[in-house]
């Protein structure tokens, strides 16, 4: 079974290389979970491509979430948990973007569902999406102010 | 009264505020409400209201103190949040969990699935109308909550699936007492339906409200019984097996209409299916045999050891204090909880702390169909629709 899951992993790799050779910058192998690491201009283009190529078909956008790695630059790193329903695989999406400019093309027109993950990470980390049609803070009232989830926000909170 | 610029022309809409004190909210739910006389042109949900940062506390824990964090998001499915936070850490450690605790594991959180769409009955029941079905429900509930309390010591915060196996052993007599449960259940969930399946008005809040297209579902991300009511067999347990689920034999419900009322058939349905595994699970644990991993300085000595092992102790200390640092990598790993697909990203930078813990609420992302799903409906639908989405606000804000 996880055999099956590895080889079609690769399957994915060799497509997105196929159709723009700069597409993939890094595959990471890590216990038997693949993550492709894609330029940031890339992404949606690549998104899209994930979505409609008919022998990838992932349909489905099941999560989106940032980690933060300061004080390392690009601090902010993306990851898009991607599900084909058909093909029942699942692949990961990671991109980078700087703490400068902490902007990233919105995958809403891709998926629909990106919207609140989307509001979550924007909310939360304060990353910018371009294209997003309804950017506001979800879980945090709209007058706070910060990024709490950063790292250099403190746990306890700001007094 | 307003006057607005719609598609069809001039129209007079008015805004009604509903919720965050609203009881069919199920929680602290805000939604704006745009209607035009009774019709809903537009719905916007609003929430945060339960947010208390549990992915920023858990950066600040180690990766074992976590895990009482997680029973405290969806407290109705607390011992899925843990399983599915104890997965991802043992994705990260590449442990392996013994074949006994993994049944104990799947008994577990079919129990608690047959808990957690008790509740969601008997409360959906209760906004629609139906009074008497919640305290049928609830009846049952309590059953199953006795026997999380002769398991963890907890009826509800039970915190007993930790990372490299269980809290503790079952308990003496524990094999009578879920015997009992699921004998009596299958007649139990007989009578809910003969309360509700064919009642004339349940039929009549439920049939063709809040229909959307499978296609559309899987676009907005929706997951769990309101997926399989659309006619698409995912289910996490049967797709991307987890915890020995791929040995248990059961059928994953669907329905194609895709309305509330299918939404409940799914899940009485699934309720079925939950006691089927429940019994199959019930076979396959052994008496005797290991619960927890032998992974010294992960996993907690027993307290007979410590009491003649140097070694033992040390790891206890260490385990207790520090800590243990999974090697750097991120894990993303999903169940199926009852609302749909709850996953757990995590990623360690090789510290005894998580460097990022995120969960993927199912109850969070199926939210996002509610101004979809109501599109243009009455009023009195929406709140069949914030019903059958079943959110948890607790794990919607975390």
């Amino acid at each position: 079974m996880t055999q099956v899951a590895k080889e079609s992993a690769g399957v994915v790799v060799e497509r997105l290389r196929a159709w723009n050779p700069n597409a993939v910058s890094q595959v990471i192998e890590y216990r038997g979970q693949t993550t492709i690491v894609v330029p940031h201009e890339f992404l949606r283009a690549i998104a899209l491509e994930c979505k409609t190529n008919p022998s990838l078909q992932f349909n489905m956008l099941s999560d989106a979430t940032c980690v933060d790695r300061f004080p390392v630059e690009p601090r902010f790193e993306l990851n898009y948990q991607l599900v084909s329903i058909p093909r029942v695989q699942r692949i990961s999406l990671r991109t980078s973007v700087s703490g400068q400019q902490p902007v990233v093309d919105s995958l809403m027109p891709v998926w629909k569902g990106a919207n609140w993950l989307e509001r979550e990470i924007f909310d939360l980390f304060g990353v910018r999406f371009e294209g997003h049609t309804d950017l506001r803070r979800i879980l945090l009232p709209d007058e706070f102010e910060g990024a709490p989830l950063r790292r250099d926000f403190p746990v306890e909170g700001k007094r | 009264m307003t006057t607005v610029e719609t598609a069809i022309g001039t129209a007079k809409t008015m805004v009604l505020n509903m919720g965050p004190q609203h009881p069919s909210t199920h929680g602290v739910l805000r939604v704006l409400l745009e209607l035009d006389g009774e019709n809903i042109v537009n719905a916007i949900p609003d929430i945060g209201y339960l947010h208390t940062g549990i992915e920023k506390s858990c950066e600040d824990k180690t990766y074992s103190q976590a895990i009482t964090l997680t029973d405290r998001m969806d407290y109705l499915n607390p011992l899925g949040n843990n399983l599915v936070y104890c997965l991802a850490v043992e994705k990260l450690l590449g442990l392996e969990v013994p074949k006994r605790a993994q049944y104990i594991r799947v008994m577990m959180v079919e129990l608690q699935r047959i808990s957690s769409h008790l509740v969601w009955l008997g409360t959906h029941a209760l906004d629609m109308g139906a009074m008497s079905v919640m305290l049928y429900c609830f009846r049952e509930r309590e059953e199953i909550l006795k026997i999380f309390e002769r398991f963890a010591g907890q009826r509800m915060m039970t915190s007993y699936i930790r990372i490299g196996g269980l809290a503790v052993d079952p308990p003496a007599g524990w094999r009578e007492m879920v015997k009992r449960f699921v004998d009596m259940m299958p007649a139990r969930i007989d009578e809910y339906e003969q309360l509700l399946t064919g009642n004339q008005i349940w039929m009549g809040r439920l049939k063709g409200v809040g229909y959307l297209s499978p296609e559309e579902l899987i676009d907005l991300s929706t997951t769990g019984p309101g997926l399989r009511a659309a006619g698409i067999p995912y289910d996490n347990r049967k797709m991307f097996p987890y915890s020995s689920y791929e040995e248990f034999d059961f059928d994953v419900p669907t329905r194609t209409e895709s309305d509330c009322f299918a939404r409940y058939l799914v899940r009485v349905a699934e309720m079925r299916e939950s006691v089927k595994i429940v019994r199959q699970a019930m076979d396959k644990i052994t008496d005797d045999g290991p619960i927890k991993a032998d992974a010294p300085g992960i996993v907690p000595p027993q307290r007979e050891k410590m009491k003649t092992e140097m070694e033992a102790l040390i790891y206890h200390f260490k385990i207790f204090t520090e800590g243990f640092s999974p090697p750097a990598g991120e894990a993303f790993v999903t169940v199926e909880s009852p609302r749909g697909e709850l996953g757990c990203f995590i990623a360690s930078d090789g510290s005894p702390k998580p460097l990022r813990v995120h969960f993927r609420g199912p109850s969070f992302v199926n939210l996002q169909a509610l101004p979809f799903m109501v599109d243009g409906e009455l009023i009195a639908d929406s709140v069949a629709c914030i019903g059958t989405i079943d959110i948890v606000l607790g794990e919607v804000d975390r």
